[in-house]
């Protein structure tokens, strides 16, 4: 997949994310708030299909997934960072939102158009021409975000297990 | 999977979820859970419609835990009905282990004696590692994780390397659990645990009871660890039996004399001094003499890290006897129901109103911006909650400092931050 994109620091947390004051809100108010303490023109200003890219421990702090969930809402294709809040990294994946690690995140600069292949772990950027090397995504997780998240993934798993329980049951 | 290598706690416990007798780092297992717990805010509200999507219903309700507590006592009409649905859902799908307003998840879930040692658990919220105090591998997950847990009863993880964290000597008086995790904050920084298992020992943490333990191992969350595991010993094993469960055969969980620590860090408690974490970030943190004389509108004991029985103790030692500074609020809201019932019981409470405390409800309260006691815009408070992120606990432009109950009780009656070792001084 190939998006534009959107650089942010070190440290991007969940209350900057979906800020608790609006948590109660639906999904679309709680998105408008994405990240307004930093950038306030960011919720207005996101496209379909960019990018997040961010510096160290993106996505630190609480579980809410409404973290990645407005990311997703607004648009935002991926998420690359040096490195992710563990919580945050997985419910990325659970919402069919890729995180990918890569080391020379900072490397990356705004408004490039990256082009990403999550299973090989490859990152070009369009506007130095330069690959970055990133950490190729584990196989079940590709499964995950390839289904469009742990819920079709599940939904898949679980009627197979029906399916193969009334076979069972019938033969 | 075989191998003969020594096993760490976090090893022997994912293992045995896992049905093999030995794992190795880097392994991806799926792990059967023994526990999950969740709360109201990422509970049913979100996990409902995920189940009924899917079709099923939680897989055992014997092993689900759920707390009301974020959105406890609701405040305005919305938060009223997150509660309504969370106590009809609890009832749709027959889960009896269900404490409505009784505190915070993290407290009552081992209160009501429901974490022992060697149990895989999850929770649905981030400071879940607070189980890790009982020896249990307990971590946090969002929504979706969760549904997965409660619709099959397993989920996957990759087996961490295991950070030691080692602590030698005494805490001098006035310094506290907390004071330990602010200085852990600012050395190794909130992802020096880098999602992988802390796993805290010494001297100094055999010696601390099981609350300043669960203040330990909440703040493992801080410092970026999938969970912060405690050794269990007879002081667990106590705890556990006080509150009506069986501790089991806790020994078999103990890590191996040679097993390996991807990390060794080592901190002395003799000289601690206090800590207090500037805005916006627990590693922040920094000598109370660097911030005193900060000025500060709002004075806060609250959340599952600051509390509990022990932290309402630590603030009526320092306040026993003396007046909120004219013009300022302290506000506490007790961790649970039964640590008020507690410290109502041990003339706590008494020393804190009598300071002119003002008590709020049980609950998260202010400590995420969802409760009672919210910052209006441009406020400061000082916190004994884990986390100041920037805008947590209400307007944006609002800040929060950090510190262990001591500290905080202490500044209260100085009206800005103050070093509680002045004041206890003169208390015996
Ligand atoms: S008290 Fe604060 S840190 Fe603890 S569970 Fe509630 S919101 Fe989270």
């Amino acid at each position: 997949m190939s998006g534009r994109v959107w650089k942010f620091g070190d440290g991007i947390n969940t209350d900057v994310l979906a800020p608790g004051i609006y948590i109660k809100e639906p999904i679309e108010i709680l998105a408008s708030h994405c990240l307004e303490s930093i950038d306030p023109n960011f919720a207005r200003s996101v496209q379909l299909g960019d990018i997040v890219v961010g510096g160290q421990n993106f996505g630190m702090g609480s579980s809410r997934e409404q973290a990645a969930e407005v990311l997703k809402v607004l648009g935002v294709a991926a998420v690359v960072a040096q490195s992710f809040g563990g919580i945050f990294y997985r419910n990325a994946f659970n919402l069919g939102l890729p995180a990918i690690v890569c080391a020379d995140a900072a490397k990356i600069s705004e408004n490039d158009v990256l082009d990403i292949d999550y299973a090989a772990g490859v990152i070009q950027s369009r506007a130095t021409g330069e690959t970055l090397s990133a950490d190729a995504v584990p196989s079940h997780l590709m499964s995950i975000v390839s289904s469009g998240g742990l819920v079709p993934y599940l939904e898949k798993a679980l009627s197979r297990k029906s399916t193969a329980g009334a076979a069972a049951r019938e033969a | 999977m075989n191998q003969t290598l020594g096993q760490t706690t976090a090893e022997k416990i994912i293992a045995k979820a896992a049905g093999f007798d030995s794992v190795s780092v880097g392994d991806i297992v799926t792990c059967q859970v023994d526990l999950a717990m969740i709360h109201d805010s990422g509970g049913p509200r979100k996990v409902g419609p995920i189940l009924e999507r899917l079709g099923v219903s939680v897989w055992d309700p014997m092993k689900v835990v759920l707390v009301s507590d974020h959105f406890s006592p609701c405040v305005d009409a919305e938060s009223a009905s997150i509660l309504k649905l969370t106590r009809e859902w609890a009832a749709e799908q027959g889960v009896v282990n269900f404490y409505d307003q009784q505190g915070i998840c993290h407290v009552v879930t081992p209160e009501r004696g429901h974490l022992r040692p060697g149990m895989f658990a999850v929770g649905g919220d981030s400071h879940s590692p607070t189980g890790g105090a009982f020896g249990c591998y307990m971590f946090g997950v969002g929504a979706t994780d969760m549904a997965g847990v409660l619709a099959t009863g397993e989920t996957w993880i990759r087996v961490p390397d295991t950070i030691r964290i080692d602590w030698t000597g005494t805490l001098p008086k006035g310094v506290s659990a907390k004071d330990m995790c602010l200085q852990m904050c600012a050395t190794l920084g909130m992802d020096g645990g880098r999602y992988q298992a802390i796993q805290y020992t010494g001297e100094t943490i055999s010696g601390l009871e099981m609350f300043e333990r669960m203040t330990l191992s909440n703040m493992a969350a801080e410092l970026g660890a999938q969970t912060g595991i405690v050794q269990p010993d007879e002081t667990t094993a106590n705890f556990i039996k006080a509150a009506g469960s069986d501790p089991g055969n806790w020994q078999r969980f103990l890590s191996d004399e040679d097993a390996i620590y991807a990390e060794t860090h080592h901190f002395d408690a003799t000289g601690l001094e206090p800590q207090v974490a500037a805005p916006h970030s627990p590693a922040n943190s920094t000598r109370v003499g660097d911030v005193r004389g900060t000025k500060i509108d709002q004075f806060y004991i609250g959340a599952c890290t600051g509390a509990k029985l022990n932290d309402l103790q630590m603030a009526a030692q320092v306040l026993k006897g003396k007046k909120v500074a004219a013009g300022k609020r302290l506000t506490v809201a007790p961790a649970s129901a039964r640590v008020l019932s507690d410290a109502t019981k041990l003339g706590v409470m008494e020393i804190l109103l009598d300071s002119g405390a003002q008590l709020l409800p049980t609950g998260c309260g202010a400590c995420a911006g969802y409760g009672i006691g919210q910052l209006a815009e441009g406020e400061i408070c000082l916190a004994s909650t884990a986390r100041n992120f920037q805008g947590r606990m209400g307007e944006k432009t609002s800040e929060v400092y950090l510190a262990s109950p001591y500290t905080v009780a202490a500044s209260a009656v100085s009206g800005s931050i103050a070093d509680p070792r002045d004041v206890m001084e003169n208390v015996s």
